[in-house]
């Protein structure tokens, strides 16, 4: 009697990556916050340069300004990060996206998921203000413990299945995007003050960077000095850093193979290929090219592939309304896939 | 906590007899209550209130875009049925149902009990839920309602009567599985000294009925989903727990295709064929090629891939019709009529408004009776004559007046009551019961059911949407054990 596993709906497999995307957002959010609610102890900058930053990474400077208006403040930057309903990247926003994405796939997550996340939800829509100043690391802190919390709920209580795949491709896609971002706006900041370079100053930035990302203790057992070339070969192409780009990718391609049973080295999908092509990259290219080239050059043409996959995914997957016909053999290079 | 001074205010308490003194079952319950200190009754109440909040176990409001999610309100102190009484429901229902089922599966066929002059056609072909599209259809097995969620009532007189039937897309069993739960978790200390039977069967009996439904010719395990209108349907938790707690896909009508007659969803890996679909969207938008050409909410299709006997549907469309509440006047006939049976369990006597003569009754004791709208559900439509003020009484003639076949009227019931929390006291508060029959290869009846309870002081109205809640409903078993 026992049929096959029956594939995920189209709109539960959407639903679950977005679930997934939203909680790491929001978790790389509170990071930000706190991370520079440290920096600016050590290293006390005027507000445009302390805070201004998080807003850039977050890419709606325009919006922010629209909003707020007048010179930028860390009141203002938490606000909007943390709690603005209508920055749609807020904290706030992203954990209320989270779940009403979960609310929609709760029979396809286990009851453990779906309490988390709706915590979560409940503790900032009772927050909803800044926290008191001795409370304010905490606060931020809390939120992330809550997201990694999810994390290993989902890891211990659902099976690791087509559902599960997705998850991980959402929050893997969300991480690597979040970490070239970080990068990307913290090396065009520091870069120009070269001054600086081997003084304290710049070790404070650089560990910032690398602390905006849960690295810092990593990075130092495997290279001990902060150097900038090190720090973005490992933010980029370290293979065991689980925030690291390449890491990510890694992981997303995993699972994208697991979802379609793909063999390995071949594709049948447009995000398969697309996946495949960045993985060999990340895999083969030295940081040494990637500064000599430029990085601010190379993370744009990064987050432009990584933006490629997501609507590759999405077109393989999530709205897809015929069966699929290719063969599991195709090689790659032959066709780009049966939705091209 | 003191139990002592609670008074029955002359109504039938399900706790307390006449005399205020606790009934044999409800003894041991009382004396835990009693023992408990100060303020730890509601202790336990606020911690059962948040984890409602916690794990989102909420309705939607309809009308009230402010606050759109908001649990259920739950009162700690279970209402308890004998295991003699149980099994006395238990028959009468499962005799109801039989007799219910084999009468809509006549009305869209052969229509004897309409030839034999027990019904007038009339009636039938009036009734709101009747569908002509659905006239010669043979659901698999000949069921056409899988999944019934009867409401019961005691009135003063100490009996039990059927108040509604409840056929069509029926709710609220989520919260007899989750009321358990959390009494467990809340106030496990009740349970102690007391056999009560468990109702956590209920989903793999659910499974069951689905798919023993299957379409002929399906020879692997039949693909079941349960078809919910979305997250803004007021019972969309219902519809997502059910799910999970079957194991099957919860899809909504745009997961949903009928190809070459039969029903597809889409999935990550292209159309997967859908055998049984247990429908929790009324039959007006099911289908918007054979009911309401509005609907978004249906699968274009639909019932032409049911006709064909390419998909199962729980329940069965058109079962309504049994639903109208003049209808509902002749179950009593039904039973006599399929079964060559008395009922078990009572009808409310029920006055027809066509007929002239309870017309006349009708219209001239509005104050003692309660009045409803044939087709109405959620407590909508409805005069509590007793309660209501001379204007009402009078824009209710009217309408009765005006369109008789539309009410029907039933004497105030006294509604039994049982011990509710309110403050720091126990008082007491209406209640009715909706237990949950399935019919598959059988009819079966999960020992337990949703005690719906009227939160508001003197209410008899316990609808959700009206200020109700609910309660733990435990059905003992006999001190012989559980016999059946």
């Amino acid at each position: 009697m026992r049929g096959e596993p029956l594939p995920l709906l189209s709109r539960v497999a959407d639903s679950i990556y977005w679930m997934a995307r939203y909680i790491e957002r929001a978790e790389n959010v509170a990071r930000f916050i706190g991370v520079n609610l440290n920096l600016q102890i050590d290293l006390p900058l005027a507000p445009s340069q302390q805070w201004q930053p998080l807003i850039d990474t977050s890419g709606d400077a325009e919006l922010f300004k629209e909003h707020f208006g007048g010179a930028t403040t860390q009141a203002k930057v938490i606000e909007w990060l943390a709690y603005d309903t209508t920055n749609l990247s807020s904290i706030a926003s992203c954990l209320r996206f989270a779940r009403e994405n979960a609310r929609s796939v709760r029979e396809t997550i286990s009851s453990e998921m779906w309490a988390q996340v709706n915590s979560m939800y409940l503790t900032i829509q009772t927050q909803r203000s800044l926290p008191e100043p001795e409370r304010m690391l905490d606060a931020f802190r809390e939120i992330r413990m809550g997201c990694h919390l999810f994390e290993g709920v989902t890891d211990a209580t659902m099976s690791h299945n087509e559902a599960w795949h997705f998850m991980r491709l959402g929050r893997m896609l969300e991480r690597a995007d979040k970490t070239s971002r970080i990068l990307d706006v913290k090396y065009f900041m520091l870069l120009p003050s070269i001054r600086d370079v081997g003084t304290p100053y710049d070790d404070i930035h650089w560990s910032a960077v690398l602390k905006s990302v849960s690295g810092f203790e990593m990075y130092r057992k495997k290279y001990g000095r902060i150097a900038p070339a090190d720090v973005v070969d490992f933010l980029v192409m370290d293979n065991e850093f689980p925030r690291a780009v390449r890491f990510c990718i890694k992981s997303a391609s995993e699972s994208l193979q697991a979802v379609t049973g793909t063999p390995i080295g071949a594709f049948r999908y447009r995000s398969e290929q697309l996946m495949g092509q960045l993985r060999a990259e990340l895999d083969f290219t030295s940081v040494d090219t990637v500064l000599r080239n430029g990085l601010h050059e190379y993370l744009d043409r990064l987050q432009l592939k990584m933006n490629g996959i997501d609507e590759g995914l999405r077109d393989d997957f999530a709205v897809r309304t015929t069966p699929a016909v290719a063969s599991q053999s195709q090689s790659q290079g032959s066709s780009t896939g049966p939705t091209a | 906590m003191r139990v002592d001074g609670y008074d029955t205010g002359g109504f039938y308490d399900e706790m307390f007899d006449e005399a205020r003194q606790p009934r044999a079952e409800a003894q041991l319950l009382l004396d835990t209550i009693s023992a408990l200190g100060e303020g730890q009754l509601e202790r336990c109440q606020q911690a059962a209130e948040r984890i409602l909040v916690q794990l989102g176990i909420t309705f939607n409001v309809y009308g009230d875009s402010a606050g759109t999610e908001r649990p259920f309100p739950f009162d700690l102190v279970p209402r308890i049925v004998t295991a003699r009484e149980w099994d006395w429901i238990e028959r009468g229902l499962k005799q109801r149902i039989h007799a219910l089922n084999q009468f809509i599966n006549d009305v869209y066929h052969d229509q004897k009990i309409i030839k034999d002059g027990i019904i007038p056609e009339e009636v039938v072909r009036s009734a709101a839920f009747y569908r002509p599209q659905c006239v010669g259809i043979n659901p698999p097995k000949g069921v056409w309602c899988h999944i019934t969620g009867s409401d019961l009532v005691r009135h003063s007189d100490g009996r039990i009567y059927v108040l509604e039937d409840n056929l069509r897309v029926p709710s609220g069993v989520s919260y007899m599985l989750e009321n358990r739960d959390l009494m467990k978790r809340t106030f496990p200390q009740v349970f102690e000294g007391l056999r009560v039977r468990t109702v956590a069967e209920y989903p793999s009996l659910l499974l069951d009925t689905l798919e023993s439904m299957a379409p002929a010719g399906v020879t692997t395990k039949p693909v079941v989903v349960l078809l919910t209108p979305g997250m803004y349907n007021s019972a969309y938790f219902e519809h997502s727990y059910l799910a999970q707690k079957m194991g099957i896909p919860l899809v909504e009508g745009r997961d949903l295709v009928v190809e070459d007659h039969a029903v597809w969803m889409r999935t990550t890996k292209g159309l997967r064929r859908v055998h049984v679909i247990y429908r929790r969207i009324d039959d007006d938008f099911l289908d918007p090629e054979t009911f309401r050409k509005d609907s978004l909410l249906g699968v274009p299709g639909l019932v032409s891939a049911y006709r064909a006997g390419k998909v199962s549907l729980a329940n069965a469309p058109g079962n309504g019709v049994a639903d109208d509440k003049v209808m509902y006047a002749y179950v009593p006939e039904m039973i006599r009529y399929y079964e060559g049976e008395d009922p078990i369990i009572d009808n409310v006597p029920t006055f027809l408004c066509w007929r002239d003569t309870d017309r006349q009754h009708v219209l001239q004791n509005l104050e003692t009776l309660v009045v409803k709208a044939a087709n109405e559900a959620g407590g909508y439509g409805m005069l509590v004559g007793p309660h209501s003020t001379a204007a009402e009484r009078e824009a209710f003639a009217a309408k009765i007046t005006a369109n008789p076949r539309n009410y029907i009227a039933q004497p105030t019931l006294g509604l039994s009551r049982v011990p509710t929390l309110v403050g720091n006291q126990l008082e007491g508060r209406h209640v009715d019961l909706r237990p949950y029959i399935l019919y598959g290869d059988e009819i079966r009846v999960v020992p337990g059911g949703l005690t719906r309870v009227a939160l508001r002081k003197g209410s008899l109205v316990v609808n959700s949407s009206q200020g109700g809640g609910s309660k733990d409903t435990w059905v003992l078993e006999s001190e012989a054990g559980n016999a059946g």
